[in-house]
């Protein structure tokens, strides 16, 4: 051990006169601005715990002078939010969805607010931009699965598709080759006679007066004779270009045989009704409303 | 060794009932590891020397290494594996595709892999392998226990191996740093109950009259640690023979548990038992004495007695209650002195001796931890305080924190601690200096670029999901708010790509000083060619 009036001769400084593995330690006096900055935030601590909610009593705790509370200051901030489009919204609210298009001032309002409302429920499924994706409708173009006007939109949100709801829009594409409805061969036939409906190329060997007769007798129940779908039921114009789950000749096989039925959920218990409104504006507005 | 054979045994039957495969395979890898060690101990049993080594040769303690190699060279290994599992996780965010549709692929459970691997095996590895070597040199006497140190290191890393691979297999139980189901963490709490044991017995045993400051630092770690770890953990198993459990506690209770557990993880593994190393590594590199003793004992105090409450500052504005609330936002800003204390102690004991950081680049990589260390614990308090955190709360700035910490701190008091261990270990010359220097400026450049990236991209992430139109209605979409994030998470992968090539020029430079003739000989050539 060294002498314990062992000096640093670099420092100046005494050490502790111990000494570890070669490391010896500086008897440095606490740095002042160190020590009282320490009390400093003890103080504030000890101020901030009488103005706020701080320690735990028994039964309750100390609930500081301002009875200061994150619930209280919600409901404020809540309350803050409603003074500055409360009223706004109000007048929304009671507005038909007609008014409401006509007016730019409504417009304008419920355009803002479907807008993000769109973009944080919506846009997952249809794309942020409304675009769609496959299986998930296009909300941009005038093909509407079950109706673009303003009113049919806003059931549609509303109640969904298929969505469990009981006012939700029903209608369910049979499994023709699971269940055993049509051989493989005739649904092979029947896609090329719905690709031939929209002027798409079909095979060498088509049967197109099979094509007719089988769609005749399974498809045009709900696709229509002349094909072009039935909005009450959700059956797809097949005429067009407009594609849900895509044309090639392999995909509609796959529909033909298997089905189809996407599901969109009911917003009605999700988003409060004003908002869902705004929405159905807010879409119908996108390009394609009818 | 009976013991191992047996749970060899049992493992293996527990194997064959296990429920689900994750929770088979790891039973079978338990049995498999028992019978290894049973096999090893027996080994050792015949090919003993006729006693324990001994305590002393020639009057000088006879220092117990093989351990700390052990654990050193895992520490190596399994830092280069989190940080490249780090920069997988990185490249997805930015690169969705990179997730490849597979479970064990998807960034929900390589994350867990990446913190596991770079807090627990990387970390947890590097304090294993410098708190064994710092408390024999500063106790002067060889580590207690002949099996138990081997038994720590060892099993510790099995550990580690059953979590990782628990995680890949999506075993979880779903608590943030604290994922390893319930079997994992009964056979660490063994493990961590015998580091304990070894490191009391040591200096139980010291040579020296007084405790050294950094094995009040490592003891504070290793106690604190196995009650942070048995606090968070209880947990009901489904059954026996599967990997499912149920945590004990329910609600915000168990958030307020996990976030005690969570915080103090950060304050006593990633503080307090990196600042171990510091208090030995720094003042030993330097040559120079500690700065202030005073200082450290105050500061050890009030760090330990103020960091324990600080972990609801992880729950502002959730269900926990207000009061709660403001004790972690208080007691934060209380530890800002405190933590600042080690801080001054590091940085101080450079006085001196200043101008060796031009020439040492492994006491630069020190001194540079000790800066993030005291701008890590500058911005924590910071973020503690609720006005602040209503804005940083659930953005990148939090990561970006962390990582100031991770990388910066805990990252280079481990490197430049180990750059100095392993030639001591060895005994050889570190292989290039110049490399170490490359080391140096990569990383920091990719610490750089990481943190200033999660600065930016955290704060607009907050302005924006806080953003209101003149309307009143938000202004953002979340969605338009992830698409703002895409130029800063290529650039804080960019960053996080060069801190893993500087770990990667660090790996080979340790290599070379191993693979390179002892320092005794060196020196003998050196004579001989005077001689000449």
């Amino acid at each position: 051990m060294p002498e314990h009036n062992d000096i640093d001769h670099i420092s100046g400084r005494s050490t502790t006169g111990h000494e570890w593995d070669g490391i010896k330690e500086l008897n440095t006096p606490l740095p002042r601005w160190w020590i009282l900055s320490f009390y400093a935030t003890i103080l504030w601590a000890i101020g901030y715990w009488v103005v706020y909610p701080a320690w735990p009593l028994f039964s309750s705790y100390t609930t500081g002078v301002f009875d200061y509370s994150t619930r209280a200051s919600v409901v404020d901030e809540l309350a803050g939010l409603e003074k500055l489009r409360g009223e706004k919204m109000a007048v929304l609210g009671k507005a038909s969805l007609i008014e409401i298009e006509k007016d730019p001032g409504l417009l304008g309002l419920a355009r803002a607010r479907g807008k993000t409302v769109f973009a944080d429920n919506c846009a997952p499924c249809h794309g942020s931009g409304g675009a769609g994706a496959k299986g998930y409708p296009n909300l941009n173009d005038d093909d509407w699965l079950w109706g673009g006007s303003l009113d049919q939109i806003l059931q549609t949100i509303q109640f969904g598709a298929r969505s469990g709801h009981a006012k939700a829009h029903e209608g369910q594409m049979l499994a023709f080759g699971r269940d055993g409805i049509l051989t493989k061969t005739e649904i092979v036939t029947v896609a090329n006679y719905v690709r031939s409906l929209s002027g798409l190329t079909t095979t060498a060997n088509f049967d197109a007066a099979a094509g007719t007769r089988i769609f005749a007798e399974n498809c045009a129940v709900c696709h229509g004779e002349n094909a072009k779908g039935n909005q009450a039921l959700g059956a797809p114009n097949l005429t067009d270009r407009i594609w849900l789950y895509g044309s090639d000749e392999d995909t509609l096989v796959e529909t033909i045989s298997y089905g189809r039925g996407g599901i969109m959920p009911a917003w009605s218990g999700r988003l409060d009704p004003v908002t869902v409104k705004a929405l159905a504006v807010y879409v119908h507005s996108l390009g394609g409303g009818q | 060794m009976s013991v191992f054979a047996v749970s060899a045994y049992v493992f293996f039957f527990a194997g064959a009932m296990g429920h689900d495969s994750a929770f088979t395979f790891h039973a079978l890898l338990a049995s498999a590891a028992s019978l290894a060690a049973a096999g090893v101990i027996l080994n050792r049993y015949y090919e003993r020397p006729a006693q324990l080594p001994p305590a002393q040769i020639n009057g000088r303690p006879n220092y117990n290494l093989g351990p700390i190699k052990f654990a050193s060279v895992l520490a190596m290994f399994w830092g280069i594996a989190g940080f490249s599992i780090g920069l997988l996780i990185a490249s997805q965010l930015a690169w969705p595709a990179l997730n490849f549709d597979l479970p064990w692929t998807s960034f929900g459970r390589l994350r867990p892999l990446h913190t596991s691997a770079v807090i627990f095996a990387f970390g947890g590895n590097v304090l294993i392998a410098t708190s064994f070597y710092v408390v024999q040199k500063t106790c002067r006497t060889r580590l207690a226990g002949d099996l138990a140190p081997w038994f720590v290191v060892v099993g510790y890393n099995f550990f580690i191996v059953i979590a990782g691979t628990g995680y890949l297999f999506g075993v979880t139980q779903s608590k943030e740093y604290a994922e390893p189901e319930w079997y994992a963490d009964l056979w660490l709490t063994i493990v961590w109950i015998t580091y304990l044991m070894v490191f009391l017995a040591t200096l139980l045993k010291r040579k020296e009259p007084h405790i050294f400051v950094a094995n009040w630092f490592y003891l504070a770690f290793i106690v604190t640690i196995a009650v942070l770890h048995l606090g968070n953990n209880p947990a009901l198993p489904v059954s026996v023979f599967g990997s499912k459990s149920y945590i004990a506690w329910g609600g915000v209770q168990d958030a307020m548990f996990q976030w005690w557990y969570g915080h103090n993880a950060v304050g006593f593994f990633l503080t307090a038992g990196f600042l171990a190393i510091m208090y030995y590594f720094i003042p030993k590199r330097a040559e120079r004495p500690v700065y202030s003793y005073r200082l450290s004992i105050i500061h050890f105090w009030a760090l330990i007695f103020l960091y324990i409450w600080a972990g609801p500052h992880h729950l502002h504005y959730t269900a926990l209650p207000d009061w709660t609330q403001t004790l972690g936002m208080t007691f934060s800003i209380m530890l800002w002195m405190p933590s600042w204390g080690g801080m001054i102690n590091g940085l101080m004991t450079l006085s001196g001796a200043w101008d060796k950081l031009r020439t040492d680049p492994v006491l630069r990589m020190l001194v540079v931890s000790v800066a993030f260390y005291g701008m890590a614990t500058f911005e924590g308090p910071t973020m503690a305080i609720k006005v602040v955190n209503s804005l940083s709360h659930y953005t990148d700035w939090t990561v970006g924190h962390v990582h100031s910490g991770a990388l910066g701190w805990v990252g280079f008091v481990s490197f430049g601690a180990l750059y100095c261990l392993i030639p001591w270990l060895w005994n050889r010359q570190l292989y290039s200096l110049k490399l170490v220097n490359w080391h140096f400026w990569i990383a920091t450049i990719g610490i750089v670029l990481y943190i200033s990236a999660m600065w930016v991209s955290g704060i607009l992430q907050g302005l924006m999901w806080r953003a209101y139109t003149s309307l009143g209605f938000l202004e953002y979409s979340f969605i338009e708010s992830v698409e703002a994030m895409h130029p800063f998470y290529i650039i804080r992968a960019a960053g996080g790509a060069l801190f893993l090539i500087g770990a990667l020029i660090m790996a080979a430079n340790l290599w070379m000083t191993v693979n390179a003739q002892e320092v005794d000989q060196i020196q003998d050539a050196r004579a001989l060619q005077v001689a000449e």
